[in-house]
């Protein structure tokens, strides 16, 4: 255990750190000696030396989804490209119909961008997912209506992991001529993405969940057939229009290079963390009434969400302080509230708050992942020796007969 | 979530956690649901001139709750019963320096208190 740096992150899903070789080129677009041009600046050298880096940058988003750098538009992150993408079809093809489809483990940045739009009038439906979370095509069907103008459905869950048949849903939509959004902050560099293939709209990326910075993400809108959308932020006509605002060389650039070593290294790097994900299972899966949270199989590969029952979720983490990991309760409040991803997969409260998410990522270690299991392993056995529900378990009294004296 | 230095002590270190068999001398309570996130179970045991001289707790919830409910059996034990019932919320919460959103689990703890005594009672009247 010599030498290892607490608390060990396996947070890579909440935000990863930047990469060594992003931030070495993020640094070279900022000071006088640097590239610190606008991009939009047309009459010197400083403009045109920025304008390439960006478009450099637009190549390497495009490169690893398979695109034309055409389709891509510049964001602030996933949640303005998810605004961009929902509210500007919506605002669009009005015209056409009112309804959108989503799921009900979407992120908030979907979930919010919808309720909006139901507040101006749109029909929203938010599907269950099944309990692996996963899509079920057939209920994707019967909601669809003839005023379906959208479905939103996201690649890979930020939660649990779980990666969505995009490709279904794509052949689903376009033979419906709905416009299809995914929102793949979460997969990019965790799963090939071929949009050459895949019948997907609109696409929206963030960089910081890639090794790259915060701040800065892109919104794929497809070209051929072609789709519109009503700009939601309004200036000086950047990004044809779709984006107003002063592009963020440095920013831009950082996650042209995140996206450019993802490609490279995206195989060789899921194994690796797939081996980590694999070890740290079987290092918890033979203790007793512990739960997966999600599809195992279709998953990436960096993800364990974990339900240790009879255990609390907030005196876990207490108990894991050691570890920078999610929990599926929000403990800030006296109302505990679990997780609303949990609790759409039909996960009780309880298991809903005592699950812990694990997500590992380039630069974990197989020493962090032992030294988790043994801790994780003890936390656990502590607090069931604690708990009164663990008894009774154990004596064989079911849970849900007893009358609890709520407070 | 900051905890106090006394909540970490009592939850590294919890005092008299376990289960004391049941018998006429013995008073169980146990308050709470696990859909609100904790379950305390607190057993006195009362000697023949009314004193409680042993005191168990199991307890499934937050730091806060382990560590209210670990207070508590130290508290009680060497107290008569109304001694006993006279701890408030208000004092475990003050002992422990409990966050506002916290003050349910001393809560909890006094009603854990009134349960085992009033177990006890029911079985001598
Ligand atoms: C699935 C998903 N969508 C959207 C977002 C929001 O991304 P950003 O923080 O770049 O706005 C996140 C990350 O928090 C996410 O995981």
């Amino acid at each position: 255990m010599s030498n290892i740096k607490l608390p060990i992150y396996l947070d890579y899903s909440a935000t990863t750190p930047i990469d060594p070789r992003v931030a070495a080129k993020m640094a070279e677009c900022l000071t006088i000696e640097g590239n610190f041009g606008n991009p939009a600046s047309r009459s010197h050298s400083f403009g045109w030396t920025a304008e390439a880096a960006v478009d450099l940058a637009r190549q390497q988003v495009a490169d690893l989804v398979n695109a034309d750098h055409r389709e891509i538009v510049w964001t602030s992150g996933a949640t303005e490209s998810d605004n961009l993408a929902i509210k500007g079809a919506a605002h669009f093809y009005r015209k056409k119909g009112n309804h959108i489809i989503t799921l009900k483990t979407e992120h908030k940045a979907v979930l919010d961008t919808c309720r909006q739009l139901e507040r101006e009038g749109f029909t929203v439906t938010y599907l269950d997912p099944q309990e692996n979370g996963l899509l079920d095509m057939e209920a994707l069907k019967a909601a669809t209506t003839d005023q379906t103008i959208l479905i939103s459905i996201m690649h890979v869950n930020n939660e649990i992991g779980v990666i969505q048949d995009i490709a279904a849903i794509g052949e689903f939509a376009r033979a419906n001529r709905i416009i299809f959004h995914v929102d793949a902050a979460q997969s990019t560099g965790k799963v090939e993405i071929d949009l050459q293939t895949l019948q997907v709209d609109l696409m929206s990326f963030c960089a910081h969940k890639t090794y790259g910075p915060k701040g800065v993400g892109a919104l794929y809108v497809r070209r051929k057939p072609r789709v519109r959308l009503e700009a939601q932020m309004h200036g000086g006509g950047h990004e044809r229009g779709m984006r107003s605002g002063t592009l963020a060389t440095h920013q831009i650039v950082g996650m042209g290079e995140a996206f450019r070593i993802a490609k490279e290294e995206m195989a060789t790097e899921n194994e690796r963390i797939r081996m980590m994900r694999d070890r740290l299972y079987n290092g918890l899966k033979d203790m007793e009434e512990v739960y997966v949270n999600g599809d195992l199989e279709h998953r990436i590969a960096g993800n364990l969400n974990i339900s240790f029952n009879f255990v609390e979720g907030e005196s876990l983490i207490m108990a894991l302080r050691d570890l920078a990991v999610s929990s599926g309760s929000a403990c800030t409040s006296a109302s505990l509230e679990p997780s609303y991803v949990l609790r759409a997969l039909g996960r009780n409260d309880e298991l809903a708050h005592s699950s812990i998410r694990f997500t590992i990522g380039r630069f974990t270690t197989v020493e962090e992942i032992d030294y988790t299991v043994d801790l994780v392993r003890a936390a656990v056995e502590k607090l069931r020796g604690l708990s009164p529900l663990w008894d009774m378990y154990k004596d064989g009294v079911d849970l849900n007969s007893v009358e609890w004296v709520a407070h | 979530m900051a905890y106090s230095e006394k909540v970490l002590d009592h939850y590294e270190n919890p005092r008299n956690v376990g289960v004391i068999d049941d018998d006429l001398s013995v008073g169980t309570g146990m308050v709470g649901a696990p859909a609100c996130g904790d379950v305390m179970r607190l057993q006195i045991k009362v000697n023949s001139d009314g004193i409680i001289e042993d005191a168990k707790f199991k307890t499934y919830g937050c730091g806060s709750a382990i560590a209210s409910s670990s207070l508590v059996t130290e508290w009680v034990k060497g107290k008569s019963l109304d001694e006993a019932a006279g701890i408030k919320n208000t004092h475990i919460a003050e002992e422990l320096a409990l966050p506002p959103v916290k003050i349910h689990c001393s809560v909890l703890a006094e009603d854990a208190i009134a349960a085992a005594i009033d177990n006890y009672r029911s079985k001598h009247q």
